[in-house]
C-alpha cells in the first residue's frame, strides 16, 4: 500500500514536470507547426542558467526566474533568426533544431561540464509533508512541482482561452492566414508564443533540476518525454499535454517500481496503442494531409 | 528528390548490352581503387577507415532508402541495426560467457531476422500517420529502445552491454584480417547499393516514389499505399541489419551507447551530408563523417567534435538540402550554363 501511494504521487510528480516541458512544445507546434526538436535544448539550458543564478546570488527563487526568462528570449530568437525563414518546410525544422541540439549540447558540455549539479531548494519547500491517514510523509518540495504544474496548466489555459493574445493564438492554431489578413502581426504572435513555450522549458529545467539533477543526456531525456506526451496526448492541445503527461509519468513511475528491468516497454506499448486505435492522439483532431 | 528513369533500356537490348551501357569510365576507376586500396594501405586505414565507412554508409543508405524514395525519414534506422548486433551477441555468444552460443550459420541469420521484424513492426506504427509524426515515432521508438537496453540486465546486460564479438571464421579465414574484413564491407556495402539502385527502376520502387509524390492518386490507382510503406521499411531495415551485424564486429562490443541518441543522430547526418538523390550520397556521407571523426580533433584541437560535425550539418541543411551531392549537381550546372551562354537568352 505504501508503495502504491508513493508511486502514485512520484507519478503525478513526475507528470507535472512533463507537463510543463511538453505543454510548451505542443503550444509551439499547435500554433506553428514548427517542430523544435531543440525543445531538450531549451530544458537543460534553463536548468543550467538557473543553477548559475542560484550560485552567483545564492537565491533560488532568482534562478527560477532567469531561467524561464533567459529561455523566453532564446526562445523568441529562435522563431526570429530560424523559423521565420522555413515555415512549413516540417523536415528542415527538425534537421536544424537536430543540429541546434547537437552543437547546444556539446557547447554545454564544454561550459558546465559533465558534473550533475543539484540546487539547494529554500527553507520553504524543504523537508517533508506528512500524509493524511497513511503514516507517510512525502517530500514538500515534489508536491510543490506538482502544484507548480497545476497552477501553470490552469494559467495557460486561462491565457490560451481568456485573454485577447490567447484568442488570437488559438485563431491562428485554426486559421494562420484568415488571422493574419484581419490584421494580426502573425510574426509578432508567433515570437511571443515560441517564448511562452520555450520560458515553460527553462522554468521546467529549474524545477526539475532541483529534484532530480542537471547533467549532459537530460536534454534527451526530456526532449523524448516531451515527444511521447504530446503524441500520445495529441499535437497542439494542452489538454492533451495534461492527459498524456499524467499517463506517461504514471506508467513510468510504475514500471521503475514494480518491473524496472521492462519500464521503458510500458512507455513503449501505450505509444503503440494510441498510435494503433488513436493516430492523432488521445485528444488530438485528425492530421490535414 | 531522386531521379525516376534517366535513360530508358530498349526492349531489344540483350542483358549485357543493358546492363555495360551506363557504366562510364569514372565507374571502372572507382571499382578499380576499391579493389586494390587494402593491398596499398595500413591497417588501420583499410579497417578503421573504409570499413567503418562501408558499414556506416550501409546504415545511411536504408535511410536514404526510406526518406529518398519513400518520403519516409525514419531516425530508428540505427537501432534497428544495434537490434541486428545485439541479437548476434544474445544468440552468437559474448566474452564472459553471455548469450547463448548458438551456431553462427542459425545466430546470424536470426538476428538479422529479428531487426527486420521489428523495422517492419516500427514501419506498421510510424506509418499510421505522415511527415513529421514518423520523424517523432522513430526518435521516440530509438530512443526508447536506448533506455529499455540500458536499463534491461535480463537480455541486453543492461549498461555494460556485450563485448568480445568476432566475426566466426568462414572458410578457415580469419575475417578479422584487415583486408578480409575490408572486403567483407565492401561486399555487403555493394550488394545494398545495387540493391537499392536496381530498386530505383523496380516496379515496386517505381510505386514507391510515386506514393512519395502523390498518394491520393496512386490510392485511388488501386495501390495500397500502406503496404508499399511498410515494405519499403522492411527492406530498409533489411539493409540497416545488414550493416548492423558488421557494426558489432567492427567494434567487437555493443552497449547502450551504441545505440544512443548520438549515434541515431549521426547516421541522419550522414545520409543528408551526403544527400538522399542517389544511393552513393550515404556513402559520400559516412566518408566525409569518418574523416572528421578521425582526424577533426588534430585538426581544431580539443574534443569539440560535435560542435563542428553539428555546424556542418547546419550549414548543409541550411545551404544545400541535397546535401554534397547536391552541391555538385549545383557546380555542374553552373559549369554547363556558363559553357554554352547563348542557350538560354
Amino acid at each position: 500500500m505504501t508503495l502504491f501511494v508513493l508511486t502514485v504521487l512520484n507519478g503525478l510528480t513526475l507528470a507535472g514536470l512533463y507537463f510543463l516541458v511538453a505543454s510548451g512544445f505542443s503550444l509551439v507546434f499547435g500554433l506553428m507547426r514548427n517542430i523544435n526538436l531543440a525543445h531538450g535544448s531549451l530544458y537543460l539550458l534553463g536548468g543550467y542558467i538557473g543553477y548559475s543564478t542560484f550560485r552567483t546570488t545564492g537565491s533560488w527563487e532568482l534562478g527560477v526566474a532567469v531561467g524561464a526568462l533567459s529561455m523566453a528570449v532564446a526562445g523568441a530568437v529562435l522563431q526570429y533568426c530560424i523559423f521565420r525563414f522555413m515555415e512549413g518546410q516540417a523536415l528542415r525544422q527538425t534537421l536544424v533544431t537536430i543540429a541546434i541540439s547537437i552543437i547546444a549540447a556539446d557547447l554545454m558540455l564544454w561550459y558546465w561540464g559533465a558534473t550533475a549539479y543539484q540546487f539547494t531548494t529554500p527553507d520553504w519547500v524543504r523537508g517533508a509533508t506528512p500524509i493524511p491517514f497513511l503514516q507517510l510523509a512525502y517530500p514538500t518540495y515534489r508536491l510543490f512541482v506538482l502544484l507548480s504544474a497545476v497552477v501553470v496548466g490552469i494559467a495557460l489555459w486561462l491565457f490560451l482561452n481568456k485573454t485577447r493574445i490567447g484568442i488570437m493564438i488559438r485563431a491562428g492554431v485554426d486559421d494562420k492566414d484568415m488571422l493574419d489578413a484581419s490584421g494580426v502581426n502573425v510574426q509578432v504572435l508567433f515570437c511571443v508564443t515560441f517564448a511562452v513555450g520555450a520560458a515553460l522549458a527553462g522554468l521546467a529545467g529549474v524545477l526539475g533540476g532541483s529534484y532530480l539533477s542537471l547533467a549532459p543526456g537530460e536534454d534527451m531525456r526530456f526532449l523524448l518525454a516531451s515527444l511521447i506526451v504530446v503524441i500520445v496526448g495529441g499535437m497542439g492541445s494542452i489538454v492533451g499535454a495534461a492527459v498524456g503527461a499524467v499517463l506517461i509519468g504514471l506508467t513510468e513511475q510504475f514500471g521503475l517500481a514494480y518491473a524496472p528491468s521492462y519500464a521503458p516497454v510500458y512507455t513503449f506499448l501505450i505509444l503503440v496503442f494510441v498510435l494503433a486505435f488513436r493516430p492523432q492522439g488521445i485528444m488530438g483532431r485528425p492530421v490535414e494531409t | 528528390m531522386a531521379s525516376v528513369i534517366e535513360e530508358t533500356p530498349r526492349e531489344s537490348d540483350g542483358v549485357l548490352a543493358r546492363l555495360v551501357r551506363p557504366v562510364r569510365w569514372y565507374h571502372l576507376v572507382i571499382a578499380l581503387v576499391l579493389l586494390v586500396f587494402p593491398f596499398v594501405s595500413t591497417g588501420f586505414w583499410t579497417v578503421q577507415i573504409a570499413a567503418q565507412t562501408f558499414i556506416l554508409g550501409t546504415i545511411a543508405l536504408s535511410l536514404m532508402l526510406l526518406a529518398g524514395y519513400g518520403g519516409m525519414v525514419s531516425l530508428s534506422q540505427l537501432t534497428i541495426a544495434g537490434l541486428a548486433g545485439y541479437m548476434v551477441a544474445v544468440f552468437g555468444g559474448a566474452s564472459g560467457g553471455l548469450g547463448m552460443f548458438w551456431p553462427p550459420i542459425v545466430a546470424i541469420p536470426l538476428a538479422i531476422l529479428i531487426a527486420t521484424a521489428f523495422a517492419t513492426l516500427v514501419g506498421a506504427l510510424s506509418v499510421r500517420t505522415e511527415g513529421i509524426y514518423t520523424i517523432m515515432i522513430t526518435l521516440a521508438v530509438g530512443m526508447a529502445f536506448y533506455f529499455f537496453v540500458l536499463q534491461n540486465r535480463e537480455i541486453f546486460n543492461a549498461f555494460n552491454g556485450f563485448a568480445g564479438l568476432r566475426p566466426p571464421p568462414v572458410l578457415g579465414i580469419n575475417w578479422r584480417q584487415p583486408e578480409y574484413f575490408y572486403f567483407l564491407s565492401l561486399t555487403v556495402a555493394a550488394f545494398g547499393y545495387f540493391l537499392v539502385l536496381y530498386l530505383s527502376r523496380a516496379p515496386f520502387g517505381l510505386a514507391l516514389q510515386a506514393v512519395r509524390d502523390n498518394p491520393r492518386r496512386m490510392r485511388a490507382l488501386g495501390f495500397n499505399i500502406q503496404a508499399h510503406r511498410i515494405a519499403a521499411h522492411a527492406l530498409a531495415g533489411f539493409i540497416a541489419a545488414l550493416g548492423g551485424v558488421l557494426m558489432v564486429w567492427l567494434n567487437t562490443q555493443i552497449s547502450p551507447g551504441s545505440v544512443g541518441l548520438g549515434p541515431l543522430i549521426s547516421i541522419l547526418i550522414i545520409a543528408i551530408l551526403g544527400g538522399i538523390l542517389h544511393p552513393i550520397g550515404p556513402f559520400i556521407g559516412a566518408l566525409i563523417f569518418v574523416l572528421l571523426d578521425n582526424f577533426a580533433m588534430q585538426l581544431i584541437g580539443g574534443d569539440r567534435f560535435n560542435t563542428v560535425i553539428g555546424l556542418m550539418f547546419l550549414l548543409i541543411v541550411l545551404f544545400s538540402p541535397d546535401g554534397v551531392l547536391g552541391l555538385w549537381k549545383m557546380a555542374r550546372e553552373r559549369l554547363k550554363a556558363s559553357k554554352k551562354p547563348s542557350a538560354d537568352w
